[in-house]
């Protein structure tokens, strides 16, 4: 019987082609990209990362959850970072002013709603924040103004009902919006500030008392960090957050579209 | 100067004094009793009450978030029956720094104990004395220097507790938040002025207790 052999030419310069396909695609495996999110986009963004590594085969991707302020805080002392999402512009705007973002990478990608929540079981109705003045309200969770954009919105929706020197004194400070949902949940405080996604991914142990309304919108910016060492991967996750498969992610976890 | 990095520091040893107090009698007792006693099970009463020391704090925060929690079996019982809730409380944050330093005092005091001559406590006895009165006059003076040794790390280590803490007492100036506390979230606020200023003040604090330990032993002549 005669079957047709390969040269041993042949036979090389496939081999050669195979090591060339293979060097090239480990080179575009090399790109791990690193994400410092807000944590309030905790849920929606580990969503998010699956759905980027499967349209983009070899990216993988890290998150970094904490609050902004903290985020930020570790950018500016140099973490490598490549992607930064925050949950309030003044962050960002601050990280634009200190140099630290790429040009025209920046774009806002979903906004939110700030709740007063209290735990499912709790007897204290809370139908105004001024109910929060009433002695039923022991404790009441926001995260920390200096600290955490969650904080700061709630301490500006108090501070224009005139209502912050009377509950000051109740604040437990949170050290992002996700611990001060935990209290809540725990049925630790009577009463707390999040956002309306952060009280939808607990609604069995949290119940909204009304949407709180806040001095300015909440809109969460997202941006490729200059110096990050995956430019071009972090370039295509921002637009990925952007796209309409980002954005049906988002959705799905509550955020409003920008 | 910013007053809250002093009242940080107030609390921070305040907080630290009680755990140690309360250590001084649990672990000196638990220590007492593993080096005294001879039972089925020692060994592994020596472990669980050495977990402390080798679980990571956030372990523990988070049993006792669970258990001395509002929803917590013992959480509850102390609130339904005397109105106590421990969660954000100083109180609260004193029982985590005392379950964090217990296996060094009572490790350091077993051993201690277990380095004193049984012939001496005998000899007590042959003398007259009772029971009560040969632990407190022969056997506690002759293992002080060892407990002691136990009991300023125990110490040091209270002053700088900070997972367990941050979760079961929370973060509330003036209340709950010590120093440790407070250094993490100005550097997470990016505040680093204020952290500049709180560093400062835990590191010259850790110096004084540092001395103020190589004092005591001189006097003591000597740790072991």
């Amino acid at each position: 019987m005669h079957t047709r052999r390969p040269s041993l030419r042949r036979c090389l310069a496939r081999v050669g082609l195979c090591a060339g396909l293979g060097i090239a695609s480990l080179a575009a495996a090399a790109a791990e990209l690193t994400v410092s999110a807000a944590a309030s986009l905790t849920t929606a963004f580990k969503e998010l990362g699956p759905a980027f590594e499967a349209r983009h085969p070899g990216h993988t991707v890290r998150f970094n959850f904490a609050a902004s302020d903290a985020l930020l805080a570790q950018i500016a002392k140099g973490a490598p970072v490549d992607v930064f999402a925050s949950a309030d512009q003044d962050t960002m705007d601050k990280a634009q002013a200190q140099g630290l973002l790429v040009a025209g990478t920046r774009r806002n990608f979903a906004n939110n709603t700030l709740v007063l929540i209290g735990p499912a079981d709790s007897p204290v109705a809370l139908k105004t924040l001024g109910d929060l003045a009433r002695p039923e309200v022991k404790r009441l969770a926001l995260g920390k103004p200096e600290g955490v954009p969650a904080g700061r919105y709630a301490k500006g929706a108090l501070e224009a009902a005139r209502l912050w020197p009377a509950v000051e004194a109740k604040a437990v400070y949170a050290i992002n919006v996700r611990q001060a949902l935990d209290y809540v949940a725990r049925g630790e405080v009577e009463a707390g500030f999040v956002y309306a996604t952060d009280a939808a991914a607990q609604k069995d142990k949290v119940k909204v008392a009304f949407t709180v309304p806040t001095a300015t919108p909440i809109s969460y910016p997202i941006a490729a960090v200059a110096g990050g060492p995956n430019a071009e991967a972090a370039r295509k996750f921002v637009e990925f957050v952007v796209s309409p498969a980002g954005q049906a992610v988002l959705a799905k976890h509550g955020f409003q579209r920008p | 100067m910013d007053s809250s990095a002093w009242v940080a520091l107030a609390l921070s040893l305040k907080v630290a004094g009680w755990a140690t107090a309360l250590n001084l009698v649990l672990g000196v007792a638990a220590g007492y009793a593993l080096a005294r006693t001879r039972f089925i099970g020692r060994d592994v009463l020596d472990a669980l009450l050495t977990l402390p020391m080798v679980l990571p704090p956030t372990v523990l925060g988070y049993y006792l978030l669970v258990v001395v929690g509002k929803r917590g079996w013992l959480g509850a019982w102390l609130h339904e029956t005397f109105g106590i809730h421990l969660i954000f409380t100083w109180q609260g944050a004193v029982i985590a720094a005392t379950i964090v330093a217990f296996p060094l005092v009572m490790k350091a005091a077993r051993a201690a104990f277990e380095g004193v001559d049984p012939k001496l406590e005998q000899a007590a006895r042959v003398l007259g004395l009772g029971e009560v009165a040969v632990f407190f006059r022969v056997t506690l003076p002759m293992a002080w220097h060892g407990i002691l040794a136990g009991v300023l790390l125990a110490f040091a280590r209270a002053l700088g507790e900070f997972g367990a803490t941050l979760m079961v007492a929370g973060s509330i100036p003036g209340q709950t938040q010590t120093l440790s506390i407070a250094v993490y979230e100005a550097v997470q606020a990016g505040q680093d002025d204020q952290a500049n200023l709180l560093v400062l003040i835990t590191s010259l604090t850790c110096i004084v207790v540092l001395l103020a330990a190589g004092r005591l032993s001189k006097v003591r002549g000597g740790l072991p």
